[in-house]
């Protein structure tokens, strides 16, 4: 063996999510949690819905956290992570960052009415959806997350989904809460240092984090950071943060956009697909990303007029 | 710097009357050795290691640990996904049959 250099890691040694949980190999909402967990620290309390997680943490009475988990019904994550906020600050706890977090099903199909009501009220939480683009923990159903063209156990080939991906995001920033950002496993460093900012900030805060599923996609546990990576790469899942609704800022703007078909490629979901349909997906790609840089750029003019 | 390592034990409850009233979680899931999981192992070359840490950042079990400077995989828990071989910049982690 060679002389041993100190070791430089881009994140924090600690860890609060232990081996021996439950989780497919190579699956990245494991992934998310193991970092948001390094930024917020001990002092955490997370609400999980049904869910990959709530199998994933391990059965009563076991769990792979360091953190106290409240297990809540399929649509209460939100409103849940709300009331657990206000009980700690009865006690007199103003200290503990209380967490909801949740699917793509139970954020953008059946935890919506729960999450407007706590953003429209700007209740103090964090609220973070690992999105894996389908209902995962039952077996691969379509959500409103799943991007046109996928393959899902109720999208089968024949009948792949025609329908575009709801836009989370802009549904968020219509709130106008504090802050909201994407954040993508493939990233660490960018999502602990988003993490971090969160906070710190006062009221609804929202995270949209890009988690890929090997099982439910079909790809390879190995190629799991590639196509992350890829994801934002081609623009299919830009990264940025957004405060007050209003203020865009693109975290990552790659030099070269790659053409999304790399992406669709690496996962069976997508095989089915022919070169018109993915011609349609990268027009919408294209589209979404000029809307995107279109926003950001509007607020540099903004502050460059004087704010 | 090791894990902390947790007891890895399973809990019997003897009688309905010492489980908690309501169910909360009283022990770590150490005792889970997702490593008999593991189809293909991870294999380190040391020799040609950078000691960037990229493979210990990317595995979704926590199982590979940081000892004296390089990293080390932790095959209790290892569920040999491949990802840090994938990841690794100076491909010196090699996936290798699990002979069972
Ligand atoms: C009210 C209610 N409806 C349905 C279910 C069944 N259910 C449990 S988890 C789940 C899917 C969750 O999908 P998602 O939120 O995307 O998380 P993932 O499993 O993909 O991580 C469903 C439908 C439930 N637990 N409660
Ligand atoms: S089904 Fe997907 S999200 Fe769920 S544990 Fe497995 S890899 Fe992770
Ligand atoms: S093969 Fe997967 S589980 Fe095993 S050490 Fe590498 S990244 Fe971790
Ligand atoms: S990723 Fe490769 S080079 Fe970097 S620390 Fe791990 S084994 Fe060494
Ligand atoms: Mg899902």
């Amino acid at each position: 063996m060679k002389k041993a250099r100190t070791m430089k890691l881009s994140l924090p040694i600690e860890e609060y999510m232990n081996p021996g949980h439950l989780a497919c190999q190579g699956c990245g909402a494991t992934l998310a949690m193991r970092y948001v967990l390094k930024a917020l620290g001990q002092k955490t309390v997370l609400c999980i819905p049904a869910c990959c997680w709530s199998v994933i943490d391990g059965p009563f009475p076991y769990s792979c956290l360091d953190v106290p988990i409240f297990h809540c019904a399929f649509e209460t994550a939100a409103a849940s992570a709300s009331g657990v906020k206000a009980g700690l600050e009865m006690v007199g706890d103003k200290e503990t960052t209380v967490v909801a977090w949740a699917g793509d099903g139970g954020t953008f199909d059946i935890g919506i009415q729960a999450l407007s009501g706590a953003a429209e009220r700007n209740d103090n939480i964090i609220y973070v959806c690992y999105d894996n683009e389908a209902y995962m923990n039952t077996g691969i159903q379509r959500s409103s997350a799943t991007p046109y063209g996928a393959w899902t156990t109720t999208t089968p080939v024949k009948h792949f989904k025609d329908q575009p991906k709801k836009d989370i995001v802009a549904i968020m920033a219509a709130h106008r809460i504090p802050y909201l950002a994407t954040a993508s496993v493939a990233y660490p460093e960018d999502l602990f240092r988003k993490m971090k900012k969160a906070k710190e900030i006062k009221g609804t805060r929202f995270f949209h984090i890009f988690a890929p599923c090997p099982t439910g996609w079909r790809s390879r546990p190995e190629d799991t950071i590639k196509l992350a990576r890829l994801a934002v790469q081609t623009c299919y899942f830009p990264l940025f943060e957004v405060e007050w609704g209003e203020k865009y800022t693109i975290n990552i703007k790659p030099k070269e956009k790659k053409p999304v078909v790399d992406y669709l490629r690496l996962q069976g979901r997508f095989s089915h697909l022919t070169e018109k349909e993915i011609e349609l997906i990268q027009a919408g790609i294209d589209r979404q990303w000029h809307r995107l840089l279109r926003l950001a750029s509007e607020r540099e003019k903004l502050s460059v007029g004087g704010e | 710097m090791k894990n902390k390592k947790r007891k890895a034990e399973k809990i019997i409850f003897n009688s309905e009357k010492d489980m908690p009233i309501t169910p909360m979680s009283l022990g770590s899931m150490a005792f889970n050795l997702t490593g008999s999981w593991r189809n293909i192992r991870p294999l380190i070359d040391l020799n040609n290691c950078l000691q960037c840490g990229i493979c210990w950042k990317f595995c979704p079990d926590a199982a590979i640990v940081i000892e004296n400077e390089f990293p080390v995989i932790d095959y209790d828990y290892c569920k040999g996904c491949g990802l840090c071989a994938e990841e690794c910049p100076a491909k010196c982690i090699t996936m290798e049959e699990e002979v069972k």
